[in-house]
């Protein structure tokens, strides 16, 4: 089974030169296959975000941050190019982590990308509104009220209006920064399926914490561990087979050590509590 | 269980008095809050009673209308026209502002979004003491530099005369006043806004121009809009430098170029010499109902509508 690769990165370290000095990723190389889904995996703090805004050098919003190794989409660097930087960024969407729609109506939320990079009438514009609204399953639910503020939809369908803005600019991939992880369990799972349905259509590198987001959704899974690669698969042969020691604990030890959490405060109370009052005697 | 009921009660012969004690202070927290927030009200109350009550005087005699159309100030004669003084604070608000508020946009978004590093902490580092600067400190450069300045250069360059004194001056040195207390709470609105909202914006393609113009503004839109009408009430307001730049002439101005007065410099220039007689006293008072009245309105204003835009926008 071999893809196209659509996005890969080559020997990519980026560091924080803050007040202190973080490595976040440690010479990162991994590839994306075109019109599937990735689900970067690890525990908090690892790289993850950062390997995610990487792809489209949106971390250089941030003022310390260094950067070596370089992105390629298809043939071409990201880093070292004469491509405008908004034009890699048109080609390369950006979902934010918190539902987040720009400050102005629905429609002009879905328009504002081709507005931007396109001389559209405004049929053309009404159409590419609905087509993108449709994509992402939210026009049945706002067809009726395009110009009020995008900021008055609930926040799951404020991030499937997200969705539909990054897509009406028309991106060869998609990156999306755990854009479940805001929401209730209901909108999650309609931005899920929304995800789902996009797949096939475009190369989609999504940051998630939840392993069962990434079971359900994934076609390839890349795991980081402290700014390094552990382990890239196949979503199937990375959850049944992985292959890296770490990996399997991590696959296994993540869920059990929630219950393991979870079970140890309920328990851990009366006991603590016993132990205060023989100590206060 | 022996060990517990003997923990029991000498909790319980410890608790109430503690807990008595730290209910009563609860609750006095709360009376000795409300009567702090109930003495500013009643504060604000007394100042407005005291202006209205001697203000009755003024305006049992003359029309309130009158006074407000009439030119004629001349408290010697019994004359009370408020026009020139309201024309005056008319014309140095509008020039000041229009003067101040580009700039201090323009300033707000290079420090909030361009500047980085040192270069951002020396420029608002400066902006800072600049707005902490004593007005009267102002007022007396404006007298050596902005006077000289209007008088010999900028007046005939706009082929008029001017002593110096005048509301151009005025305007020209209440606009440095307030643009950096503008800038500064522009910054602050800036800088609240959500770095996804920049990303959501970059993340589509859009250049850092495009992402400030059609989504950061707007979204700080609510805090700018606060910071230029409390620059607006300081204006208004603005008590030493027209009293000091204005040239104190109670005569409709013809062009921004000529002395006049603002309706705070009318009062400081007159109460002196005038409040002796009680009818001037007054009118004076009613000047400073007037202006409190106008600030206060736009305060109000000011809220209703920064309320709405946040409401509709949510940032």
């Amino acid at each position: 089974m071999t893809h196209d690769i659509a996005l890969r990165t080559e020997d990519l370290e980026v560091t924080y030169t803050g007040n202190r000095e973080v490595t976040a990723l440690n010479g990162v190389s991994v590839d994306f296959a075109a019109n599937k889904l990735t689900a970067i995996i690890g525990p908090s703090g690892c790289g993850k975000s950062t390997l995610l805004k990487s792809l489209n050098r949106l971390h250089e919003i941030q003022p310390n941050a260094e950067i070596s190794g370089d992105v390629y989409l298809g043939d071409e660097s990201v880093y070292d190019t004469d491509e405008p930087l908004p034009e890699i960024r048109r080609r390369v969407g950006y979902v934010p982590q918190k539902p987040t729609p720009l400050p102005v109506s629905i429609y002009n939320n879905v328009a504002y990308g081709p507005k931007i990079h396109g001389d559209h009438s405004k049929a053309e514009l009404d159409d590419i509104v609905e087509t993108q609204l449709r994509k992402v399953n939210l026009w049945e639910e706002v067809n009726d009220r395009l110009d009020a503020p995008g900021a008055e939809l609930s926040t799951g369908q404020i991030q499937r209006l997200c969705l539909a803005r990054s897509l009406a600019a028309e991106p060869e991939v998609l990156l999306c920064d755990e854009v479940t992880s805001a929401l209730d369990p209901i909108s999650a799972e309609q931005v899920e399926e929304t995800l789902a349905d996009l797949k096939s259509e475009y190369t989609i590198v999504m940051v998630t914490h939840s392993m069962e987001q990434a079971k359900r959704l994934a076609d390839d899974v890349v795991f980081l561990y402290l700014g390094d690669l552990v382990e890239r698969n196949d979503a199937r042969s990375f959850f049944e087979n992985p292959q890296n020691e770490r990996t399997r604990e991590f696959v296994k030890g993540h869920t059990a050590v929630e219950y393991d959490d979870a079970d140890g405060a309920d328990e851990s109370e009366p006991e603590s509590t016993t132990a205060q009052t023989v100590s206060a005697e | 269980m022996d060990p517990t009921t003997d923990h029991g009660s000498n909790a319980e012969t410890t608790r109430p008095d503690r807990l008595g004690r730290r209910l009563v202070i609860e609750r006095l927290s709360s009376y000795w809050l409300i009567g702090a927030g109930l003495f500013a009200v009643a504060l604000f109350g007394l100042i407005v009673l005291t202006l209205v009550q001697q203000s009755i005087p003024i305006v049992s005699e003359h029309s309130l209308l009158e006074m407000l159309t009439s030119a004629n100030w001349d408290p010697a004669q019994e004359e009370f026209g408020f026009l020139p003084a309201i024309l005056g604070t008319i014309y140095v608000t509008v020039l000041s502002m229009a003067m101040g508020t580009p700039i201090a946009i323009l300033a707000a978004i290079y420090i909030a979004e361009y500047a980085e590093g040192r270069m951002k902490v020396i420029v608002s580092s400066f902006i800072d003491v600049l707005a902490a600067i004593p007005s009267v400190i102002f007022g007396l450069v404006g007298l050596v530099v902005v006077v000289p300045f209007v008088g010999d250069y900028l007046a005939p360059a706009f082929g008029t005369h001017s002593i110096g004194l005048g509301i151009v001056t005025v305007s020209l040195v209440m606009a440095i006043i307030v643009t950096p207390f503008m800038i500064s709470l522009s910054v602050e609105s800036l800088e609240a806004l959500p770095d996804e909202l920049r990303e959501a914006s970059l993340g589509v393609g859009a250049t850092k121009w495009e992402t400030i113009r059609s989504v950061l503004l707007r979204a700080a839109g609510p805090g700018i809009f606060s910071a230029i009408l409390l620059g607006f009430g300081r204006v208004f307001g603005a008590t030493i430098v027209p009293a000091m730049l204005i040239g104190g002439q109670t005569a409709v101005p013809g062009s921004p170029f000529d002395a006049g007065e603002t309706l705070p410099s009318l009062i400081v220039n007159d109460f002196g010499e005038l409040m002796s007689i009680p009818i001037t006293q007054s009118a004076l008072i009613l000047v400073g109902l007037l202006l409190l009245v106008i600030v206060w309105l736009f305060n109000f204003g000011a809220m209703l509508v920064r309320r709405r835009l946040q409401r509709r926008w949510q940032y």
